[in-house]
């Protein structure tokens, strides 16, 4: 390999220059559905349309929770070609993580659910997943941004966006409104809402960290409102330092705002820590849309989006990971995995996608939001109106760096003021693992 | 007279106040079995509080949504062969080593003992490599991948050869302690090696097997780790291993699994109750001839 | 009846034909010779069929393996394609004790806190409770049962009980009993990582004990079921006669039972230390919270993954290599010492 491994950063700022989602809500044409009109008798080559192949398909899904799992089921459902015989092969969401590796070696499976960005075009440039360049030329309704999340350093495309989410603080409305509280859009106004709910008994911020990765959104915020999108993505792709100055402010703002976040942290599932803001002993709590699944009534939440910590910077970027499909290199039935995917870019396979799953919001602009609830529709705006999407850290960063961070910031929550040790302690760990990933990438 | 009843007395009410701790979190779980996540995830009395809906629904989505009777039909596909399979193999090695005497005898228990101290995860990697790249012929049920890799005799051989080591030396030190007229007064009368083992060392070692039939079904029903990695296909996975099908990406219903894991337990518990009395005819034996 | 039934498993106590041999036995090499003589040409193959296929299975997929991650540990791969393999000499090593010194003296720590406990306290219960079941006590199926069901149920819900039912800052028992589950008054179980006992930097920490408490409530069993199978081998004549004697049960178990089961106690002692290098699954299922590494974790971070550092894991996996061989010399080598003197 002559060309070297772009950092994950690489990726990223091709992404904002793009403003990734921005093609989501812009509105764009709907795919025609010609494909099951089309003639068989194509050869093994993908023809562009649905309705060629034949025989099983297997595809491989992380959806253990009913309704992702029943979304698939729809899409599978609504997949227009009946001569292929699809299988889903489910693992549950962390165990299929875990051996991502293993299962994209033993080639099983012909399809595999997967993340956008910087861990799609990992194994990309590894040769474990397949181009179908020819299916995005396929594509309508994925703005450019979701087409350069889905593009490996050779310029083809690995990937096919399906959903994404957002990250955002949320609330109990009726604990708002009975408080007479309302969303802030500052520091100033986060900051007197704190001291506000600290008078009333009430802890501002759910705090959880059950398995190290809860808080790692609460340093995405802090790092993008205080140094910006551009920094996000540097430090994430190794090139900026741990122990750098503006590094430093993001930790003394969060040791600033820890006693406004609930003790003990490291103790607590973040289900727990939803289920206090759902019953008004915590006031917000910065998560993913997901944690309305946790509640016993999803319908008293809402959220607003992480407030502008400084004003030079602006509160336009956030965390909103993006889920979807690839083809692993070698199919079995490479025909039927391309017609699978081109089916999943489309409208039709979202919109029964998201009958079932109104968790998450559709990548395809031609997608039906009129079905969307209140909640939905606000990640759409959140993410349209961003100037920078980042996927979360964990799926920013190599993995191997993402776990040090994960238990540097565990560490930090609870003795803020080793930070400095724990900064350079991670910085030169930092070092060694991209080294160790550039020498063999 | 007096301090024997004493004493009685006093070891049944320690056994009685530890049972009652070891049964705590188990408790706990099962009355969450009963109650749905809506209830038990906001009482403010925890786990142990007075529930207001029973129901038996957590075990019927587990049931349903785990796939239960096709994980089940693959576990007994999995464990009994490698049960029985593990305690024929490593019997055989232990009597050879521990019964006769030979060059490399004392080498072999090492390699078979420190084999059982071996982390699993520190041998995945090449592990599965090496599985990766096996052919296997195509059969049924056992190997349909047509790789040790996704196979379930793949599965069924590492169980074996990785309980291998503890079983062989387990077994070795207590064929050890049978008295070593025995194999004389066989010798002299002309049995062959083959009925020395099966018919004189092997109804001896009734207990010791007992016990590790009991522990390596245990084990091996419980496995937690080669199955995902080495199966890996969903459907093919033993019942515990299906189990984390239970849990979701964020979200985890633990009521549900509470229940699943319940219905998953069952088995080895009347395993154990089964093979208890095992021992003791292990003894009975054991004890007339010995 | 002591002659019938040899508990200690000395060999060199054996009569002078007898099979058994250990090679420091200052007579082995004539008897040797003598006794294999006595194997018929049939016997002899049927050994070497005995001994050869599981010895061929535990090789290949165990000790291939483990010599394959010993060379692994001297090279950078992410676990792909081999043609990005890199020999870097011993740059893991020097990187363990100089980058991750940190999360390897913890988890080497950690290991040996679970040693301690399991062998101070988690192995002694289980070889009292097997000791008093053995008596016949009323009730005794339950009791096994109740001492058995932690081991056999399945880790998919220990996390659960552990995590939330017991420990749960505001929901779980401990909580609950003590009247701490206020917000801002809770104690939090798991996520406390102050020093109970410091070591320097490090040390034992508060919610690694919460976690070595499911350890113990699992190895209990495991020790309480391998003694009870090793006390029904007990000659009961033995017990009865130390119970004419008016001996204390104390004594009694001291002095009779205790030496007399030497086999068990072996098979237990090396349980416990396995269990200790080895222990995973518990950590695992409570999700390894801060301060909890052991080295097993380590390796399985570093190895499994996605675009995993097999070569860092496997210099994790081959410090806990040479702890486990360390203590199989230890181990032999006392064997031996005890045959040379007996």
């Amino acid at each position: 390999m002559t060309h070297s491994y772009p950092t994950p950063s690489a990726w990223n700022d091709d992404v904002q220059r793009r403003s990734v989602l921005k093609g989501a809500a812009a509105g764009g044409l709907v795919v025609a559905g010609g494909g099951i009109l089309s003639a068989c008798g194509g050869g093994g080559d993908f023809s562009g349309e649905i309705g060629n192949a034949s025989g099983t398909l297997n595809i491989g899904s992380n959806a253990s929770d009913d309704a992702p799992k029943a979304g698939l089921k729809a899409v599978v459902d609504a997949f227009p070609n009946s001569d292929v015989d699809v299988v889903i092969n489910t693992l549950d969401h962390n165990t299929y993580q875990e051996n991502i590796t293993t299962i994209l070696q033993a080639q099983d499976d012909d399809v595999l659910a997967w993340f956008a960005g910087f861990r799609n075009k990992f194994f990309a440039d590894q040769g474990l997943v397949g181009d179908i360049s020819d299916v995005w030329d396929n594509i309508d309704g994925l703005g450019e941004g979701f087409k350069a999340a889905s593009t490996a350093s050779d310029g083809n495309q690995y990937f096919v966006p399906t959903s994404f989410y957002t990250w955002a603080v949320n609330y109990n409305k009726n604990v708002f409104s009975e408080n007479g509280w309302s969303e802030p859009t500052n520091k100033d106004e986060l900051l007197s809402l704190a001291e506000d709910m600290m008078s009333a008994g009430i802890t501002p911020f759910a705090f959880a960290n059950d398995g190290k990765w809860p808080i790692m959104g609460t340093f995405d915020a802090l790092n993008l409102r205080i140094n910006g999108y551009d920094y996000h993505v540097d430090l994430m792709g190794g090139n900026e330092s741990w122990t750098d100055d503006r590094t430093r402010a993001v930790f003394s703002t969060w040791a600033d705002l820890l006693p406004f976040h609930q003790e003990g942290a490291n103790g607590r599932t973040w289900q727990e820590a939803a289920i206090d803001m759902e019953e008004g002993r915590v006031g917000m709590y910065l998560l993913g849309t997901f944690a309305a699944s946790a509640l016993t009534d999803a319908s008293v939440m809402d959220f607003f989006n992480f407030p502008e910590l400084d004003s030079s910077i602006g509160a336009a970027a956030l965390d909103a990971p993006i889920d979807g499909f690839q083809m692993v290199a070698s199919p079995t039935n490479e025909g039927a995995a391309k017609e699978m995917l081109l089916h999943m870019s489309t409208p039709a396979a979202q919109d029964a996608y998201l009958g079932a799953d109104p968790s998450v919001v559709a990548s395809n602009s031609g997608a039906n939001t009129s079905v969307y609830n209140d909640l939905q529709k606000k990640s759409s705006e959140l993410a349209s109106a961003a100037t920078g999407i980042s996927q979360f850290l964990d799926r920013d960063t190599i993995p191997d760096f993402a776990s040090a961070a994960g238990d540097m910031f565990a560490e930090f929550i609870e003795n803020p003021g080793d930070v400095d040790t724990l900064l350079s302690d991670l910085e030169e760990k930092k070092v060694a693992i991209f080294a160790d990933f550039n020498e063999t990438n | 007279m007096i301090t024997r009843r004493r004493n009685q007395v006093l070891a049944q009410a320690f056994l009685f106040i530890l049972a009652f701790i070891w049964l705590l979190p188990i408790v706990g779980m099962v009355i969450s079995a009963f109650r749905p996540y809506a209830e038990t995830s906001v009482d403010p009395n925890g786990f142990f509080s007075w529930p207001e809906t029973l129901t038996l629904d957590n075990f019927r989505n587990a049931w349903e949504r785990g796939n239960m009777p096709r994980h089940w039909f693959v576990t007994f596909i999995v464990v009994i062969p490698a049960v029985v399979l593990v305690l024929f193999f490593s019997s055989m090695v232990a009597f050879a080593v521990s019964r006769y005497s030979w060059k490399f005898n004392i080498a072999l228990l090492m390699l078979f003992t420190a084999g059982n101290l071996l982390p699993p995860q520190a041998i995945i990697q090449p592990l599965f490599q090496i599985y990766n790249r096996i052919p296997v012929p195509e059969f049924p049920i056992f190997s349909e991948s047509g790789e040790l890799r996704g196979s379930l005799l793949g599965l069924i051989l590492i169980h074996v050869a990785f309980q291998s080591g503890f079983c062989t030396f387990v077994l070795s030190n207590y064929m050890k302690t049978l008295p070593k007229e025995l194999n004389e007064a066989a010798m002299v009368d002309g049995a062959s090696l083959w009925r020395q083992y099966w018919q004189i060392v092997m109804p001896l070692t009734r207990p010791a097997l007992g016990a590790l039939a009991t522990l390596e079904f245990a084990w091996i029903y419980n496995d937690y780790f080669w199955a995902v990695v080495l199966v890996q296909k969903g459907r093919d996975l033993p019942i515990t291993s299906s189990l984390r099908n239970l849990s979701g990406e964020f979200f985890t219903d633990d009521n549900l699994v509470a229940a699943g894991s319940l219905i998953v337990v069952l088995p080895t518990i009347i395993i154990y109750l089964a093979l208890r009395k095992q021992f003791i005819s292990g003894l009975a034996v054991g004890a007339s001839k010995g | 009846m002591t002659a019938t039934h040899n508990p200690s498993g000395d060999s060199s106590e054996s009569l002078d034909d007898t099979p058994n041999d250990e090679p420091s036995s200052s007579t082995s090499d004539g008897g040797r010779r003598r006794r294999y003589s006595l194997l018929t040409d049939t016997d002899r193959r049927v050994l070497t069929t005995m001994v050869g296929i599981p010895t061929f299975l535990h090789v290949t997929l165990i000790w291939v393996p483990a010599v394959i991650t010993i060379l692994l540990s001297f090279t950078n791969w992410n676990g792909f394609r081999f043609d990005n393999m890199k020999w870097v000499g011993t740059r893991n090593y020097r990187q363990l004790f100089t980058v991750f010194e940190k999360d390897l003296y913890e988890a080497l720590l950690n290991n040996f806190w679970v040693l301690l406990f399991l062998f101070l306290i988690a192995t002694p219960l289980g070889i009292l409770i097997a000791y008093i079941l053995d008596k016949n006590l009323q009730g005794t199926a339950i009791y096994q049962s109740v001492f058995y069901f932690p081991v056999v149920l399945s880790l998919a819900v220990v996390g659960f009980i552990w995590k939330s039912v017991i420990y749960s800052p505001r929901q779980g028992v401990l909580n609950v009993l003590l009247d701490r589950t206020a917000e801002g008054d809770q104690i939090s179980w798991l996520g406390n990582s102050d020093q109970i006992i410091p070591i320097g930097e490090y040390g034992l920490t508060q919610n690694f004990l919460a976690i070595i408490a499911p350890m113990i409530w699992r190895h209990v069993g495991y020790i309480m079921v391998l003694y009870l199978a090793g006390l029904k081998s007990v000659d009961p004549s033995l017990k009865e006669a130390a119970a004419i004697d008016g001996s204390s049960e104390w004594q009694a178990f001291k002095n009779i039972v205790f030496p007399s089961l030497k086999p068990v106690n072996v098979v237990i002692l090396v349980i416990t230390v396995i269990e200790a290098l080895r222990v995973f699954d518990i950590i695992d299922v409570l999700n390894n919270p801060i301060s909890t590494d052991v080295l097993s974790i380590l390796v399985t971070e570093s190895i499994l993954g996605e675009s995993s550092n097999v070569g860092r894991g496997s210099a994790y996996g081959v410090m806990l290599l040479l702890l486990c061989f360390g203590f199989v010399i230890w181990y032999l080598r006392s064997t031996f010492r005890e045959n040379d003197t007996a």
